[in-house]
């Protein structure tokens, strides 16, 4: 393999330091087999510049900490292979979440609070017997709830998405699918209108402007053009019936 | 202005995995005031990685029919070699089927029984219409029923997601990007933590009756490890750093043959299950020269012992990430490996951008889950201080032993947390809190000195990058799948230098605010008291027994060492001290583990 110099310009900004500018930082790193920008940022890290900040946890694709803008497109590090790369690299924040630090940004907050807004837990009377068999269910019905359940809260959807970027209180695509998620469980009993309650409004399923740059983005492959669609429909029927 | 904040609360638990989450649950639905602590939000911890499964011996499956808490007793105690817990194993046992009906309730869409006939390894399967739409099982390693119940490849990731769905709704306190640095104790009890906000740098006081200790594994001690980069076990040496906290059986650490390099993500058993082979650097299928009979299929700790003997003899593969070997599955065309086996086919394509279609996929023995942990009684009070809990992986309750089956251990985190749970908030309601100022001052200036120690590189400027790439290459080079007394001895030398070393840590970067680089220094001793215990008490350990195989001692030794392993590391003390406890065997007495022979008369033959 012929070895490639890559170029980084990495966004840099400390919002906790009172006289500091953001900025741009340039690194260079020498290109190795199979890298991806997890192992590209944690050499520059311990190698050039250790105050550099970035989130990685899982570092496989599966856990969400990890989404940034590479060359302009909100995505996972680390599963972003540097060949797939050209050797000029722009790594920014993913915008509409609280800056922490260069490029790491506070989802977790995001999405806990969107999790409260549309009350993401199943909602019940029922009270657990530790003595009853559980209760049946298809397993088609299983494997449909884990489809919409299998969205990892990277906030990619979100940092994509023109609406989130200009309005505070949006749920997104990913909080719309939450909401599928629950919508179609049997196990919980709210009905259309609660969830209308929840969803139909301009910062739920009415704010979303249908482009679709979510649906692109998404780098576990959920539906969301399907899912927004799905929520859509039912809501604009609660709504007519009110 | 005070120089950090204070919480208090009646429990603070360090860990919001699956295992702290549960035990949260419990104490907060019984009234009690609950903070959890995580360096990471609660849905990225570790415990959303895995995808296998979580066993309970439901026996809804045609395959898992007749299965009982018994049967899975059994195989618990002899997938841990004996060295486990018998009391815990059948407490944990009996409660299983509970724990994943609840979860149920809670939301997790596990996989149902589907009525009908279907084929498996040329077998045919009737599944019963009468169990219709209950949970089913798949079949895992070491157990004699189909137990391990599952969502598709996502098991861990709804079971966390569902938990945590129950810790919003119940309003329960988190703080995540928060580090827990040390316990705040008087050499008795303990009375909270000493933590600092990762947003910012600050330090901060949690005062509670009960801490609880659930952080997870260690692996990243070894560096290659199929585990998240956040688990370096900061939750075992904060009590081991006590003086007064054993660990137990440190050395017991499970590998998993096939960790893809270089970045270790698990390539699972299916490849080789579906007719994968292993090739070495001449593109030899090394295998059948070994285990002439199940080549590529004998059990995981025996392919695992194999590969790195091959290595050894100069057969690996040089690449910057060390040596490894290739796994081919080429021969099993695109149709297979595009449908069959796309999971593989995607970890290939995205971390090491080769296409298993048309080329060797890159692989070697990895680092993937630490039996050992901090040393509880059954009720999960840690051993030697009062007021001090712990769960999950970041314990040894001990139901694993020396060899944990998959399956157990998701299943561990969620009973442990609503047995241990309850016993917490028991313990809670009767106990005091009276925390003297003085002793918080003192703790909170330990943690100060040692910041600005390191800052103004007042001890030295030895690089924390430095130090923790040596402790990880050697563990992953002497203490691994083979241990032997003389890379043992290495291992003990180094890890003992490292240590000292460690107190000479100096930053390069200023460290000021929420640095990255004050993080890792703050952890580097911790995690090489670690491995100093690991490799310690494998030197002490002259037989094989589970993961823990000595190719000089290649035979299980009930004689001698049916005992667990208690590491303590007094205060100011530069290595640990072995202490040994008898296990204690309640129904069922040492025997054949049924599995697992083949390597041990091979060794046994080339002596
Ligand atoms: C790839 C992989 C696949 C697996 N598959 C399976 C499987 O199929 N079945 C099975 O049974 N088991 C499986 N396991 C094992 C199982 O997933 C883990 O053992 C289990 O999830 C551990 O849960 P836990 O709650 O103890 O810890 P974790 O989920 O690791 O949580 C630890 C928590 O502690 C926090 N923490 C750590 N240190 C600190 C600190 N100092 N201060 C504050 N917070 C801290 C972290 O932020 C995190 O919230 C797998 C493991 C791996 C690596
Ligand atoms: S389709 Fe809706 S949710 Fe998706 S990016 Fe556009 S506005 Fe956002
Ligand atoms: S829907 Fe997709 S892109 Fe959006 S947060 Fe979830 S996983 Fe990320
Ligand atoms: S680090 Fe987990 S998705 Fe990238």
């Amino acid at each position: 393999m012929n070895q490639r110099k890559l170029t980084f310009h990495i966004f840099r900004y400390n919002p906790e330091a009172a006289n500091e500018k953001p900025r741009t930082q340039t690194y260079v790193v020498n290109e190795e087999m199979g890298m991806t920008l997890f192992i590209a940022l944690n050499k520059i890290r311990e190698e050039q510049d250790p105050t550099l900040k970035f989130d990685f946890v899982c570092r496989a694709g599966i856990c969400g900490s990890c989404g940034m803008l590479i060359n302009g497109t909100p995505t996972l590090a680390c599963k972003t292979l540097t060949k797939q790369l050209p050797d000029t690299i722009t790594l920014m924040p993913l915008p509409v979440f609280k800056l922490l630090g260069d490029l790491s940004v506070d989802t977790g907050t995001w999405f806990r609070n969107v999790s409260l807004q549309t009350e993401s837990w199943i909602h019940t009377d029922k009270v657990f017997d530790p003595d009853a068999p559980e209760e049946r269910m298809s397993n088609e019905k299983a494997l449909q709830i884990y489809e919409a359940e299998r969205c990892i809260e990277c906030g990619c959807c979100i940092g994509g998405c023109a609406t989130a970027n200009i309005k505070p209180n949006f749920i997104g695509a990913a909080g719309v699918n939450r909401v599928a998620r629950f919508m179609i469980d049997p196990r919980d009993e709210r009905d259309e209108q609660q969830y209308f309650d929840i969803v139909g409004s301009e910062d739920g399923i009415f704010g979303c402007i249908g482009l679709m740059a979510c649906d692109d983005n998404c780098p576990i492959g959920i539906p969301l053009q399907g899912q927004l669609a799905y929520v859509r429909r039912k809501m604009a029927m609660a709504g007519w019936k009110r | 202005m005070s120089r950090y904040d204070l919480f208090s609360s009646d429990i603070v638990i360090v860990g919001a995995g699956l295992a702290g989450e549960r035990a949260a649950v419990e104490a907060a639905s019984q009234g009690l005031n609950v903070i959890l602590l995580s360096l990471v939000p609660p849905r990225r911890s570790h415990s959303s990685a895995a995808q296998g499964g979580m066993q309970a011996s439901l026996g809804n499956s045609a395959m898992g029919k007749g299965d009982s808490p018994d049967i899975h007793f059994a195989d618990t105690v002899k997938g841990s070699d004996w060295g486990c817990d018998q009391d815990v194993a059948r407490l944990f046992a009996e409660t299983a089927p509970i724990a994943v009906r609840q979860m149920a309730h809670w939301g997790i869409p596990w996989n149902r029984v589907v009525p009908g006939t279907r084929m498996y390894d040329g077998k045919e399967i009737h599944e019963d219409p009468e169990k219709e739409g209950l949970i089913t099982a798949r079949n895992f390693g070491g157990t004699a029923k189909w137990r391990t119940c599952y969502t598709a490849d996502g098991s861990g990731h709804t079971l966390l997601y569902t938990m945590d769905s129950v810790v919003i709704k119940l309003g329960i306190t988190v703080h995540d990007r928060t580090e827990a640095l040390s316990l705040i104790h008087d050499g008795e009890r303990c009375y909270g933590v000493v933590a600092r906000c990762l947003r910012t740098g600050a330090l901060r006081v949690y005062t509670a009756k009960s801490t609880v200790i659930a952080t997870g594994g260690y692996g990243r001690l070894y560096g290659a490890s199929t585990n998240a980069v956040i688990n370096e076990g900061s939750g075992m040496f904060v009590a081991l750093e006590t003086g007064r906290v054993p660990l137990g059986n440190m050395e017991a650490v499970q590998f998993h043959p096939t960790g893809i390099v270089p970045s270790w993500i698990l390539i699972t058993e299916g490849a080789r299950g579906d007719g994968g082979y292993l090739l070495d650097k001449n593109g030899h299928r090394f295998m059948p020269d070994y285990e002439p009979n199940k080549k590529e299929l004998a059990s995981r700790d025996v392919v695992s012992r194999r590969i790195i003997q091959h290595i050894r003899k100069g057969y690996g593969v040089d690449s910057p990430y060390g040596p490894h070997v290739w796994l081919d599955i080429r021969h099993l065309g695109a149709q297979h490996i595009n449908t069959n086996l796309r999971e593989i086919a995607n970890i290939s394509r995205n971390f090491a951008g080769i296409d298993p279609v048309r080329d060797l996929i890159p692989v070697r023995p990895t680092q993937h889950y630490s039996m050992g942990g901090i040393r509880t009684n059954i009720d999960g009070m840690a051993y030697g201080m009062e007021g001090l809990f712990a769960l999950g992986e970041a314990a040894c309750w001990d139901m694993h032993g020396f060899n944990r089956l998959g399956g157990n251990s998701l299943a561990e985190t969620i009973v442990a947390g609503m047995i241990i749970g309850k016993k917490i908030s028991g313990y809670t309601r009767e106990a005091p809190l009276n925390v003297s100022s003085s002793l918080i001052e003192e703790h909170v200036r330990m943690q100060e000195d040692r910041i600005q120690s390191l800052i103004h590189c007042r001890n030295g400027k030895e690089n924390v990058y430095e130090l923790r790439r040596e402790m990880e290459q050697t563990l992953s080079e002497n203490v691994g799948i083979f241990r032997t007394e003389e890379a043992l001895q290495k291992a003990v030398a180094k890890l003992h230098e490292l240590h000292q070393r460690s107190h000479y840590v100096g930053l390069r970067s200023g460290g000021q605010r929420a640095n990255p680089e004050l993080a890792s220094a703050l952890r580097i001793t911790g995690m090489i008291k670690l491995a100093y215990c690991i490799a310690a008490g494998a030197l002490a350990r002259k037989e094989s027994r589970g993961s823990h195989f000595r190719e000089d001692y290649p035979k299980r030794d009930d004689e001698n060492w049916l005992t667990r392993t208690l590491a303590y590391w007094p205060v100011g003390a530069d290595q640990p001290e072995l202490k040994y406890e008898p296990v204690k065997i309640t129904e069922l007495p040492p025997g054949d583990r049924g599995y697992g022979e083949a390597s041990m008369d091979a060794v046994g033959a080339k002596r």
